[in-house]
């Protein structure tokens, strides 16, 4: 089978994707392994709400939000069935249940092979998602004793899953604070291990966090923008939820709650987990990054005159933390019978037989245009804009990346046209050239 | 954030040096592999004196201007002669030195001038540990604190942030905030 581009993944980014190559014009397919929002069906815990408010998924050509409260978070339910109502309002052209095993240079671009037969494409682009697995850190799950059990959040769905006793959460970004608090609410006593993370008020001088970071244009500052793109892509998930609308779950509230606070876990010796004593110095980076974003907001509010429109700034108070933060636990006598990795997540490139991944196996990519003619990836942290990872993100970086997607289309076109004319002494016109060149404009 | 306008810093740290590395080592992180070296020779007693004069990096055997020496001792009230600091005394002058070339190289970065850079520092420690009197109790620090008084051109947040990013990237400081495989021979 053959097509223009090859769409791996029918998520948000690559249903976006869709969207822009249609409005171009330009052939291509979407094949998923699963079915639309397959990540959102089947990875991620019951409990779940979107931590990004429901007017924050603005995607391209779509704007019905079927009578929601703009201001509300939508549950599982209710975001799978948002990109399902998605795919079918743009006529995306998925094939679902297909799974992409491989993906290989040819002459002309791409050959795709799949559980359902083999595409050749022009052009690929990867929408297969960023947090397709859990990073477990290797060396420490393995030393586990074999009492403890080991659950990565893509495993977990609820507190019923885990024995009673003890829970070692460790992480405490967005995911490690709320799975942390709905264990704890469930009277398994929980130890989180913090490292570096992110606070953040759920609602600021009157707003939700998300509406100022959006106004302000701080989800807008771009990859070429930022001095560090490397630190960036590397920045953790702000500690936010969306359940119990407006509440702020930081670490003293995780605290009030019952929940004790350690360390980074920084090795696991004769079944004792070690902590890292740094805590105090990662919860004062925390706040001092909190309050900085907190002044960028106080200082646009000025800069736009808003000052009579929005209620006064206010500060928090200071993360708490114990005096001395315990640097050790011995899991089995310490009672914790669970360990929840709650480390973060990465994409999964094991099918990618294209030479793009550097050392640490990530894609070597400029703003989503992957150093691969024709390869273009979507969905990864700051892509092109700090809101890249985001729904919210999709459709602007969908709308560049189609852009450099046609203009490839249109020289490779031009090329083939060259070698076709050249061999055969004679210009003939394929419909796919013409099609190709005539929808770019 | 504050706008910081184009000024002219000098804390003395070569930041365009250390960005250069920083670039050609994340082209090359073979190079960025060092092993610090230390000779010690026991003097008599609790004395003992420590040599450092070459080390390993950037691909290959390096060394410093001249040798460097110290001498290691105990207090007239361990029944020593106190020919030197006491080992963990010496812990703290290289946790002081870390942070206070972190805070250095930091408030270049950020156009902050430093004028004074003061630290304060206690580890303490029950030797009941060391003295073998009760098991329960750890031989090491069982807790450090650094107190720094720094004047500079900066607001208190400033000054608290550059505290916490020499913090984050320093060596001595997560050599003592984490633990470390140690592995003693006898050749
Ligand atoms: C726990 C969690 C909470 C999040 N909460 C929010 C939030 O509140 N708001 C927000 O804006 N963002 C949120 N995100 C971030 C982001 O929006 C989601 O990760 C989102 O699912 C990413 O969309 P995507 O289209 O890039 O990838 P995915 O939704 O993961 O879609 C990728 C698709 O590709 C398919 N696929 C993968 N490999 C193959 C293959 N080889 N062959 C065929 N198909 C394949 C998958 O089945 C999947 O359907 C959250 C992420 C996580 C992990």
């Amino acid at each position: 089978m053959r097509t223009d581009v090859v769409i791996v993944g029918a998520g948000h980014a690559g249903l976006a994707m869709s969207r822009r190559l249609g409005e171009r014009s330009i052939d291509h397919v979407v094949l998923e392994r699963g079915e639309v929002a397959n990540s959102w069906k089947t990875e991620r815990w019951d409990s779940l709400r979107l931590l990004t408010p429901t007017w924050q998924s603005r995607l391209p050509g779509f704007a019905d939000a079927s009578g929601e409260d703009p201001h509300g978070f939508r549950t599982m339910p209710e975001t799978i069935a948002f990109l399902e109502r998605y795919a079918w309002a743009i006529s995306a052209p998925v094939h679902q249940h297909t799974a992409v095993n491989s993906v290989r240079r040819t002459e002309e671009g791409y050959a795709v092979q799949t559980s359902r037969g083999a595409w050749r494409s022009r052009a690929v682009v990867l929408a297969s998602g960023a947090c397709n697995i859990a990073n477990v850190p290797r060396q420490l799950a393995a030393a586990l004793p074999a009492a403890v059990a080991s659950f990565t959040p893509h495993q977990y769905r609820n507190p019923s899953q885990l024995e009673q006793g003890g829970v070692l959460v460790v992480g405490a970004s967005a995911t490690g604070v709320q799975l942390a608090e709905e264990i704890q609410r469930s009277g398994r006593q929980v130890t989180l291990a913090v490292a570096e993370h992110i606070r953040m008020p759920r609602r600021y001088r009157g707003r939700d966090i998300q509406w100022w970071m959006d106004a302000a244009g701080i989800l807008d500052l771009r990859h070429d923008e930022v001095d560090d793109l490397g630190r960036v892509r590397e920045v953790p998930s702000l500690q936010l939820t969306g359940n119990d609308q407006g509440r702020m779950l930081d670490l003293n509230a995780l605290t009030a709650s019952g929940v004790r606070l350690a360390g980074r876990l920084a090795g696991l010796r004769d079944g004792k987990a070690l902590f890292s004593g740094a805590l105090a110095n990662q919860v004062a980076l925390s706040d001092l990054k909190m309050n900085r974003l907190l002044d960028a907001i106080d200082g646009w509010v000025s800069e736009k005159g808003l000052e009579g429109e929005v209620p006064p700034p206010e500060r928090f108070e200071p993360t708490r933390i114990e005096a001395s933060p315990p640097l050790a636990l011995d899991l089995v006598r310490g009672g914790i019978r669970t360990v929840l990795w709650a480390t973060g997540f990465r994409p999964d490139y094991s099918w990618l037989e294209v030479p793009a991944l550097d050392r640490k196996g990530r894609l070597r990519h400029d703003g989503g245009v992957v150093d691969a003619p024709g390869l273009y990836v979507m969905g990864l942290p700051f892509l092109r804009r700090r809101k890249s990872a985001l729904i919210d993100g999709a459709g602007e970086d969908a709308r560049e990346l189609s852009a450099h997607l046609a203009t490839h289309l249109d020289q490779r076109a031009g090329i083939d046209l060259l070698m076709r004319s050249t061999m055969s002494g004679g210009t003939k016109f394929t419909s796919s050239v013409l099609s190709a060149s005539t929808s770019s404009t | 954030m504050t706008a910081v306008a184009e000024k002219q810093v000098q804390n003395g740290v070569n930041v365009e040096a250390l960005l250069g590395a920083r670039e050609a080592l994340s082209k090359a992180p073979e190079a960025a592999r060092f092993n610090w070296k230390a000779t010690s020779k026991w003097v008599g007693g609790t004395h003992t004196r420590t040599h450092m004069k070459s080390f390993f990096g950037l691909g290959g055997d390096q060394s410093h201007k001249s040798e460097f020496s110290f001498d290691t001792d105990h207090p007239e009230i361990f029944a020593s002669e106190d020919k030197g600091a006491t080992p963990v005394e010496m812990v703290l002058t290289g946790l002081a030195g870390c942070l206070t070339a972190g805070v250095a190289a930091v408030a270049q970065m950020r156009k902050i001038q430093l004028r004074s850079v003061k630290a304060t520092l206690e580890g303490s420690m029950d030797i009941q540990g060391i003295l073998g009197i009760d098991s329960d109790v750890r031989n090491g620090f069982d807790g450090v604190t650094v107190k720094f008084e720094i004047d500079a051109d900066a607001t208190k947040q400033e000054i608290e942030a550059l505290v916490a990013q020499s913090q984050k990237r320093s060596a001595v400081y997560d050599i003592l905030t984490n633990p470390t495989n140690v592995t003693v021979s006898v050749s």
